[in-house]
Order: structure tokens, then C-alpha cells, then sequence
């Protein structure tokens, strides 16, 4: 159906809301066919950066293509991207039908071959049938694939999703998330996914940009970002982490050598230098039970039951271990002794 | 084509139009009845703005006609910064200079002796601008949005920008310039030479300022007693609104319904009613006064004539304005605050006074500074009740209408006027902004109010029951009084006034109307009905502005269009006057004159219930619109619109019936041809036709209430969901109360 995906270019792009900078000199490439995600806590302009792909707020400076066009000072409505939004924002007063049916109709088609493509739209996404019902008929997340559908049937060149499942119940966020993404890849369009939740990002994503205070703090692949996160804040943000000061002590070239309180770890190298460094423990890499010759001790200061594991801060001379521990069985009592070790895996140097 | 070609290619028609296809000036006959078509183009009085620049020598024109060409010669470029510079210079640069030449340029000639010293005496003057002048006008001005729009102010938005130099200009001409004129009409003379004595004269007199009522004895300046009749009216008005919103919220007073209904008495009575009722009770000839004569023995007496009479009047008038005012505040107080006082072991009694009335507070305060602003622009009341004791609004009248004919004056006393009810409603905005406590969160709070103490439960029922009752009385008289021969004297029963009102016949097949008030009811529908969807259209525009827009000086701009809610219609009238009867812009006597009256004066209510009713939309429908490809303009028209149809409704009905009831500015605008029926009334009253004006005055209301419940039907409803569970109740304040949102 689609072979119109488009790329989107921002070179320089940077946004100001009177005197405060929501965006400093935003560059970045966005590839045909692909569904990338803008990731980052609130008010890092994930959201802003995404209005000015849309059209709704302009740049101060620099400039948007999109497949190639220019599109800096077009108005939303003459930009070939289209939007869903985190309200989904359906029409309360019409029928789903000409909810779908209308960014047709205002592109000058004619009224009975909008609503045919429109049909076509809402069965695209399994809702054939709805049409003659008002969005406040519908279950949120049948609402939400009206809003996929009413966005899709203009086949736009990028398509944008603004947070699209905050607004539903945990369980059916997991499902629509595999719609969608199953839906991008089917149909081949060029996404722009915006979310504050890594795990979502993880889930959907070919590539992940994520923002903070205005600028990119890192972009790759989902597996990049986990495994080798520039900074403590990416280490942090994408699944949680423990950043813990290490020394470097060699460099292979392809592992490092680096010593953690009194023991010593082969991990990959990053090109770390010799020296003082810092590293991202993931609360999953690190044993309470470890033998005596790779571990050293701490001490418990808070559990808790998770039904399916068990969340500790554990006291070390490396500072406060957040660990959890999938043997639930063993629950430790708060002041209970423990030997420290960590999985070499799950531990990465931060570079700056 | 690109859409900004086109619609620049409209401008462009607009634009050529005015300066080719009509007459550029006034058509000192009326433009509607075309009969300038049999000398134009070539008469010099019909021809068009190109002719009257190169055939009769008005070099003036010339020049725009030049800038014209301009933006003619910029639609042929392509897209550009250059393109659209061209634009915005030719736009702006046109409308300055066509403001300039009409101010400059006036009858005879020059206006001002600093031009004839410049460039020379001129031929020849000019007369008012036209149809030409105003299609051009309206050109230049979309030239200059569209240079603006093209550079990509406001996202590039061509409807958005266009819409807001629009309605800025149309402000400007219509407010600002009469209330400009009015006080530079303070500083002329009677042939428009600057002359300061007339101010310096009246701004000194002592019939204005003298404080003597309260050490000599005598009766105060008219400015004071204004000010003290407005405190007082204030006053009286916001304690029985607040007892009145107290039994109707906090009490278990059976006929709370019928208490809500008196809000909407205010909109549907013309301002004089009150009055005109008073006189029928407590004036000589009223029924109480003779009663209490014939009882008593008491001599008649005119007690009723004066500032004690306007009081009650205005008290009975603005009581259910501040009641609407204040449910809102007594309603708006927490319930969780009062239960949280009573668990902390306050009484009912400490918590009403240590709670509930320090939260209303400012509310109260709010309500009392709209009873000022209310009272002091009265005029209904005061020129039927006043007699020789009148307050400022009907002094400006007689001012300019009797025997003194003192233009100077009147406007002297409409910047008193100006001064008082400005600095009221600069307070209510600029003091009481952000004092509000009442809960504005829009989350249900739960928990109930608590009941009043006893006592003062029972203290506010023996107020409000008897006012209540007494209202009901002075509305009674005025459907009754109609039916009555004459008042005191020979009260019999009779159809004769509705007869010599309200009689028609049917001859040669025809309806002949041949009663008195016909022509003037006629004529008060139409424009009525002419000016209430202009007025609800401008409004509803300018709060979509307002409220989805962020534009430079946005909040100047809207400052500015509450305020001149807050200009006495008194001063709108004498200001009109004062601004349209000469050139550039000559419109006293026409309908154009009452219908941009009305507009421009109703429509900031039309903002306000807007900007409620759109604060409670979602943004991002607006913007999902707009990524659908819809242009701002299809956006209003399929998104907005529809779910504001409450707001609508309560526009209309609005501005139609303020149309209908309003006095103050009319009574300066009207003209042998152009009568509305509530000066027509007051001319009925001044001969004291009692019975004709009651009848005529009811037969308005029952008209009003039968058009009111009409828009109502046929605006309809918002169907949101298929059982529509959405409340559309009409809120006679305007300001649509919706809770209901999907």
C-alpha cells in the first residue's frame, strides 16, 4: 500500500519559547521504512521535537526535510506526515467512519470514495464494522486504533505517534504496541514514535533516539543503548542501573580489565582508558551469594516481595546496591551479611 | 495553484473591485438603492476611486492606486522574503496612507492648517469614504496578512493572521476612533478648531464637583452623586445577591427553581421597565400611593422622582445580575474546606463566618464592582425616574439633545463617566485577578455543603422572600398595567393600548400595520436579527483567537475588547455621534450605525462565554485537524463549531435580545427612519403615555421569550453519545456551564 515512506532530515534545528530553549541545535536522519522512537523523561522536547515534524510549532532556526522537501515553514496542514495523539483526539460529534473519512475529505476527495477508503482503513486495523458508532461508543483501545486508522489512511510519508498508549491499562498496552508495530513493519511506513517508557521504546523500536534537556544524549539500536549506554543518565534510563566508580586497569583492545571494590572483571573494552572510570550495573547482574574468592560483602537494608522476585538495597563498600534477585525463596531479612559478585554481562563502562 | 496565490488572487478582486466596479465615495442617497448606477461611472460623485484619481485630479487616490499596483506586480513573483516584504510594505503603507488623506482631507479641504502649509490650499475636499474606500481598505489589509502569513508568522497560518488584523482593525475603527473623537471633541470648538476653554470650563464647574451635600446642605455635583448612587445601588444589589445565593444554594427553600429563573428577568426586561413599574406603584397616580392617600390621608407625594427612585429601580434591576454572579462563588467554595472547619470543632455559625464568607470574598468583590459598572451606566432608570435630579449618563444626554446643546460638555461628562467605570473594571481585572479561592479544578470535590446557622438562615429567608415577592409585584404591573385605561384615575379594563399599538387591518389584501409601534418594532427585528449572528461570529472568532492562538500582543489585545464591555453605552452613543457625522466615515442616520453599535458593543460577551466554552475543548482535536490537511478555517467550521453549539445558542440569544433591550447608545443613534422600539418607548413615556409604553414594553418581552426558546431549537444539540446524556441547559449569563464532556 505504502511507497511514499519518506525520510526526515532536521539540520541545526533549534526552538525557543520565548526565552527559554526547548531545543539547541537538534540535528538528526531518520531512515525510509524505519520506526524510531524519541525517548526521554518529560520535558526533555521529545514532544516538541515531534510538533515541529508535524508543522504545529515552527523552528526558530534550521531546517526539517521531509523525503527530501523542505518543509520548515509549511503549514501542518500542507505537510504530507500525519499524527496520532495521546488523546487520540477523535472527533466526539462525528461517527468513527468520518473521523476516518475526513483528512480525506479535506484533501479535496471526493465524499463517497473517502468513506470507501476509509472502510478499508478501519478493517486495515480490524475495526470494520464500527464505523456508524460515535468514538465515545468505543473501548479506549478500540479509540486507539481509530485514531492508527484515521492517521494511516492518508498514507502519509512519516506517520507520528505521541505517547499513543498512555492512555491505556498496562495489560493492553503490551498488545496494541505489538499491533502497531507489526502493522509498521506489514505496511512499510516511516514512524516517529514519541514515549517516556524505555521499556515501550525497547519493544517497538528499529532505533532509539533519546533526549535530554533539548539535546540527543544518544541514538542506536535498543541493543546498543542497553549494552553500551554513553552516559550514567542512558544507563539509568534504559533499564535501571547502578553506577558504580571502577578503576581501569588495561586495555586489550577488545576487553578491559577493571577493578570494582577489591575485584577484578574482564568486560568489554569501549575503548576505556586506564584510570579512574565509572560502570552501569544492572540490578539482574549482581549475586547476593557469590563464591568467596569473587565477591565482597555487604549487608541488607530494605527488601521487598515482588511476587516474582525480590528487590534489595544492599549496603557495600561500593555504595548502595539496588539488586533484584529472581530466588524468591530466600528472601533475606533487612541486616542479613551477603557476598556481592557480579555477572560480567550485565556490566558496562561509562565512558564520560 | 498554491493556495497562497489564490487566495491572494481573491485580495486582489476585492481590491479591484473597490477601485473600478463601484463609487469610490459615499453615496449620499444610500448605496443600496443603486440609484448611482445611472451616472457611473463618470458622475463626479458616483465614480470609482481610479476614475476620481485620473479624471478628477485627486492625486491622493492616485498614490493608492499606486500602492495597489505594487502588490499586483508582487502576486507575479514567486514565493519569496522579497514577495512578501512587498506585501506587508504595500498593505501597510496603503492603510496608513488611506487613513491619513480621509482624516486630512475633509469637505472643504485640508482639516488641519499644517498641511495647507506643507502642500499647499487644495482644490477641492472630499467627501465620506465609500463602498470603494472600503473594499480597497479591506484589500490592503489582507495584503498585509498574507505578506505576514507568507514570512510564516503564526505558523504561516493565512486565515489566522488574516482574521487577526481584521478584527484589530475593525476595533480600532469602531472603538477606539469614536472614543479618540470623543475626547479630542472635548478640546473643539463648534467648527472643529481646537479650543480648550470648553473643557477647562466644564471640568472646573461645580455643578459637576461640589462635595456641598455633605458640609453645606446643599445638593452635590452631578459626578458625586453618580458616584454615591452607584456605591449605594452596588451595595444594596450584592447583599441581596448574596442572600438570594445563600437560600438558593444552603437552604431547603422549596422554590429554588423559580429563584434561578429570576436571573434571566434582567436580560429580557428593557432598562427602563423597572422604572416605568415604580411609577405605576409609587408614583402619584400609582396604586400603593393612592391607597396610602385614601387610608391615611396623606398628601401624594414625588418622593419616588429622584435619586431614592432610581435606587430602588436599579437595586430590583442588577439583584438577580449579582445573583448570578454569586451562586457561582457560594457554589465554588469547597465543600471539603467547611467539613474540614467542622471536624476541627468549629460550629456551623464560626465556620460560615471564619470560612465560607472570607473564601466568597472576593467574589462578593466582584459582584459589587459589576453592580457600580452597571449602575453608573444606567440610563433607562435615571430618564424615567430622574426628573431634575439626574446622574451622568442621562446629563450627557440632555447635554447634546436639549436646549444647551453643548457638545463640549457632553463629552467632558462622558470622560467622568469613562473615568469612574474604567477604574471599576480595571480594579475587578488587575486587583481581583488570581484572588479567586473558588475550586476551579474541575475534579468533583466530594463532600456537601453545610446548611447555614439557624439564625441566619432565617435572617436571609425574611429578606429574599419579600423582595422576591416584591419583584414579582413590579413585574406584574408591567403585564397588567398594559390592560388598565389609565393609572390611579379610571382603572378599567381595556384593549385600547395593545389596539393603538399593536392594530393591523387587512386592505386590498394586504396587511396594512396601523398601529404606533409597528414601524419601530419592525425595524428593531431587523437590525436585531441582522446584528445578532454578526455579533456572535466576531465574538466566537476573536475567543478562538484568544484562546488557541499565541500571537504578539495577544493579551493586549484581548485587555482591550473586554474594556470597552466596560464603556457606558452612554458614552458609545456620544462618541458615535461625535466620530460619524463627518468625514472620513459619515454614518449617523443610517442602520450601519445602530448594527456596528451592537456588534462592537455585545461582542465581548460573545468572547467570554466563548473562550469558557473553548477552554473546555481539547487542544489536540484542533491539531489533529490540522494534520488531516484541514485549513484552520474547515477546522472551525467542522470541528469547533459543532461542539460549541451551547456557546453559539447563548451568543445569539444574547447579542438578539441586548439588540433588542438596549437604550443607552441607541437613543443617540437613532433617526426618523431607523426608530428601535425602546426609544420609541421612552418618547411614549416623556408624554406620558403610561399605557402604550406597558403594553409595548411586554409585548417585547413575550416576543423576546417566544425568539429565545426559537434559536434554541434550531441550533440544537451536541450528540456526542447516542442517548444524549449532555446537558445544553440555556445559562442566561452567557457563559455556557458545561459539565458534560465525553
Amino acid at each position: 500500500m505504502n511507497n511514499r515512506t519518506g525520510s526526515v532530515v532536521f539540520t541545526n534545528v533549534k526552538k525557543q519559547f520565548g526565552s527559554f530553549t526547548a531545543i539547541h541545535d537538534l540535528s538528526l536522519d531518520i531512515e525510509p521504512g524505519t520506526l524510531v522512537t524519541l525517548l526521554g523523561p518529560s520535558g526533555c522536547g521529545k514532544t516538541t521535537t515531534l510538533r515541529m515534524l508535524a508543522g504545529l510549532e515552527h523552528p526558530t532556526s534550521g531546517r526539517i526535510l521531509i523525503g527530501g522537501k523542505d518543509v520548515t515553514m509549511l503549514p501542518a496542514n500542507e505537510r504530507d506526515v500525519s499524527m496520532v495523539f495521546q488523546s487520540y483526539a477523535l472527533f466526539p460529534h462525528m461517527s468513527v467512519l468520518e473521523n476516518v473519512a475526513y483528512g480525506l475529505e479535506s484533501s479535496g476527495m471526493k465524499k463517497s470514495e473517502a468513506r470507501q477508503r476509509a472502510e478499508e482503513g478501519l478493517t486495515q486495523v480490524g475495526l470494520a464494522g464500527y464505523g456508524q458508532r460515535l468514538p465515545a461508543e468505543l473501548s479506549g483501545g478500540q479509540q486507539q486504533r481509530v485514531a492508527v486508522a484515521r492517521a494511516l489512511v492518508l498514507e502519509p510519508q512519516v506517520l507520528l505517534l505521541d505517547e499513543p498508549l498512555s492512555n491505556l491499562d498496562a495489560r493492553l498496552r503490551r498488545r496494541v504496541r505489538t499491533e502497531i508495530r507489526e502493522l509498521q513493519q506489514r505496511l512499510g511506513f516511516t514512524a516517529v514514535y514519541v514515549t517516556h517508557d524505555q521499556e515501550e521504546a525497547l519493544a517497538v523500536s528499529d532505533r532509539i533516539i533519546v533526549m535530554q534537556d533539548g539535546v540527543i544524549a544518544q541514538q542506536g539500536s535498543p541493543r546498543e543503548l542497553y549494552e553500551a549506554p554513553a552516559s550514567s543518565f542512558i544507563a539509568d534510563f534504559i533499564g535501571e542501573a547502578n553506577v558504580v566508580p571502577c578503576e581501569v586497569l588495561g586495555n586489550d583492545g577488545t576487553e578491559a580489565i577493571i577493578r570494582v571494590a577489591r575485584l577484578e572483571h574482564r568486560v568489554p573494552a569501549r575503548s576505556a582508558r586506564p584510570g579512574p572510570a565509572r560502570i552501569a550495573v544492572r540490578p539482574n547482574a549482581i549475586t547476593l551469594e557469590a563464591a568467596e574468592e569473587a565477591a565482597f560483602p555487604g549487608s541488607i537494608r530494605h527488601a521487598a516481595y515482588l511476587g516474582d522476585h525480590v528487590e534489595y538495597e544492599v549496603e557495600t563498600e561500593a555504595g548502595t546496591l539496588f539488586v533484584v534477585d529472581p530466588a524468591i525463596d530466600r528472601n533475606l531479612a533487612p541486616a542479613t551479611n551477603v557476598s556481592i559478585g557480579f555477572h560480567h554481562r550485565g556490566i558496562a563502562i561509562i565512558n564520560n | 495553484m498554491e493556495r497562497s496565490d489564490r487566495r491572494l488572487n481573491i485580495a486582489l478582486g476585492i481590491g479591484l473591485a473597490g477601485l473600478v466596479l463601484v463609487p469610490w465615495y459615499r453615496i449620499e442617497a444610500g448605496f443600496y438603492g443603486l440609484s448611482w448606477l445611472k451616472n457611473f461611472p463618470t458622475g463626479s460623485a458616483e465614480a470609482p476611486g481610479i476614475l476620481q484619481a485620473f479624471e478628477f485630479g485627486r492625486w491622493n487616490l492616485a498614490l493608492i492606486a499606486l500602492i495597489f499596483a505594487v502588490a499586483i506586480a508582487a502576486r507575479f513573483l514567486r514565493v519569496s522574503a522579497l514577495r512578501s516584504n512587498l506585501l506587508i510594505a504595500a498593505g501597510g503603507a496603503g492603510i496608513l496612507f488611506l487613513v491619513w488623506q480621509g482624516l486630512a482631507i475633509g469637505y472643504t479641504g485640508w482639516s488641519w492648517t499644517i498641511n495647507e502649509t506643507l502642500f499647499g490650499p487644495l482644490a477641492d475636499g472630499q467627501p465620506s469614504m465609500g463602498a470603494g474606500a472600503g473594499l480597497t481598505a479591506l484589500a490592503l489589509v489582507l495584503f498585509f496578512a498574507f505578506g505576514l502569513a507568507e514570512r510564516g508568522v503564526l505558523r504561516g497560518d493565512a486565515f489566522v493572521v488574516a482574521s487577526i488584523t481584521l478584527l484589530v482593525f475593525l476595533v480600532a475603527i469602531f472603538v477606539f476612533y469614536p472614543v479618540g473623537s470623543m475626547f479630542v471633541g472635548a478640546f473643539q470648538s463648534f467648527d472643529g478648531s481646537f479650543d480648550p476653554s470648553g473643557f477647562v470650563r466644564n471640568i472646573q464647574d461645580p455643578s459637576i464637583w461640589s462635595l456641598d451635600c455633605l458640609v453645606g446642605g446643599n445638593r452635590c455635583g452631578i459626578a458625586w452623586r453618580t458616584f454615591f448612587l452607584a456605591v449605594l445601588t452596588a451595595s444594596g444589589s450584592t447583599i441581596l445577591g448574596l442572600c438570594f445565593a445563600l437560600v438558593a444554594t444552603r437552604t431547603r427553600f422549596p422554590f429554588k427553581k423559580g429563584l434561578r429563573l429570576l436571573t434571566i428577568l434582567p436580560i429580557i426586561t428593557p432598562p427602563f421597565v423597572i422604572g416605568l413599574a415604580l411609577i405605576l406603584l409609587f408614583g402619584r397616580a400609582g396604586v400603593v400611593t393612592q391607597q396610602i392617600s385614601h387610608i391615611f390621608g396623606v398628601e401624594p407625594g414625588r418622593w419616588l422622582y429622584g435619586l431614592t427612585g432610581i435606587w430602588i429601580a436599579q437595586v430590583l434591576s442588577f439583584t438577580p445580575i449579582s445573583f448570578l454572579v454569586l451562586i457561582g462563588v457560594v457554589e465554588g467554595v469547597s465543600p471539603s474546606m467547611e467539613e474540614a472547619s467542622q471536624t476541627l470543632r468549629a460550629d456551623r455559625w464560626r465556620t460560615f463566618w471564619r470560612i465560607s464568607l472570607p473564601l466568597m470574598k472576593p467574589g462578593l468583590a466582584n459582584a459589587f464592582l459589576i453592580g457600580f459598572i452597571e449602575s453608573m451606566a444606567d440610563f433607562g432608570n435615571p430618564l424615567v425616574l430622574g426628573g431634575s435630579h439626574g446622574v451622568l449618563s442621562t446629563e450627557i444626554f440632555f447635554a447634546v439633545v436639549g436646549s444647551q446643546n453643548d457638545p463640549s460638555r457632553a463629552a467632558v461628562l462622558a470622560i467622568i463617566l469613562l473615568v469612574f467605570t474604567l477604574s471599576a473594571f480595571l480594579a475587578q481585572r488587575l486587583w481581583l485577578a488570581g484572588k479567586s479561592f473558588a475550586t476551579v479544578t474541575g475534579k468533583a470535590d466530594s463532600g456537601a455543603h453545610i446548611a447555614l446557622p439557624r439564625s441566619l438562615s432565617i435572617g436571609v429567608h425574611a429578606i429574599v422572600i419579600p423582595w422576591a415577592l416584591f419583584t414579582l409585584v413590579v413585574y406584574g404591573m408591567i403585564l397588567v398595567g398594559g390592560f388598565v385605561r389609565t393609572w390611579g384615575l379610571d382603572n378599567t379594563l381595556t384593549f385600547e393600548h395593545y389596539q393603538r399599538a399593536f392594530s393591523f387591518a387587512f386592505e386590498n389584501g394586504a396587511i396594512a400595520w396601523t398601529g404606533v409601534a409597528w414601524n419601530s418594532f419592525w425595524t428593531t427585528m431587523e437590525i436585531a436579527l441582522i446584528s445578532a449572528p454578526l455579533t456572535a461570529a466576531v465574538g466566537l472568532l476573536t475567543a478562538y483567537l484568544i484562546v488557541r492562538q499565541r500571537f504578539f500582543g495577544r493579551s493586549v489585545f484581548e485587555f482591550a475588547l473586554m474594556m470597552s464591555f466596560a464603556i457606558p453605552g452612554t458614552v458609545i452613543g456620544i462618541s458615535y455621534v461625535m466620530a460619524y457625522n463627518l468625514p472620513p466615515l459619515e454614518m449617523t442616520g443610517t442602520a450601519l450605525i445602530l448594527i456596528a453599535c451592537f456588534v462592537f458593543r455585545n461582542m465581548p460577551v460573545g468572547v467570554r462565554g466563548g473562550v469558557a466554552a473553548m477552554s473546555q475543548l481539547d487542544k489536540s482535536l484542533d491539531e489533529a485537524s490540522l494534520t488531516l490537511r484541514a485549513t484552520s478555517f474547515r477546522t472551525i467550521r467542522k470541528v469547533i463549531l459543532p461542539l460549541l453549539r451551547p456557546a453559539i445558542v447563548a451568543a445569539l440569544v444574547y447579542s438578539f435580545v441586548r439588540a433588542i433591550t438596549s437604550i443607552s447608545a441607541v437613543i443617540f443613534l437613532v433617526s426618523a427612519q431607523y426608530n428601535m422600539a425602546t426609544s420609541y418607548i421612552v418618547g411614549l413615556v416623556e408624554n406620558g403615555e403610561y399605557g402604550v409604553a406597558v403594553a409595548y414594553s411586554s409585548m417585547l418581552i413575550v416576543v423576546m421569550i417566544v425568539i429565545i426558546t426559537g434559536f434554541q431549537l434550531l441550533v440544537g444539540e451536541r450528540r456526542l453519545r447516542r442517548e444524549n446524556r449532555v446537558a445544553t441547559a440555556f445559562v442566561p449569563a452567557a457563559v455556557p456551564q458545561e459539565k458534560a464532556t465525553p
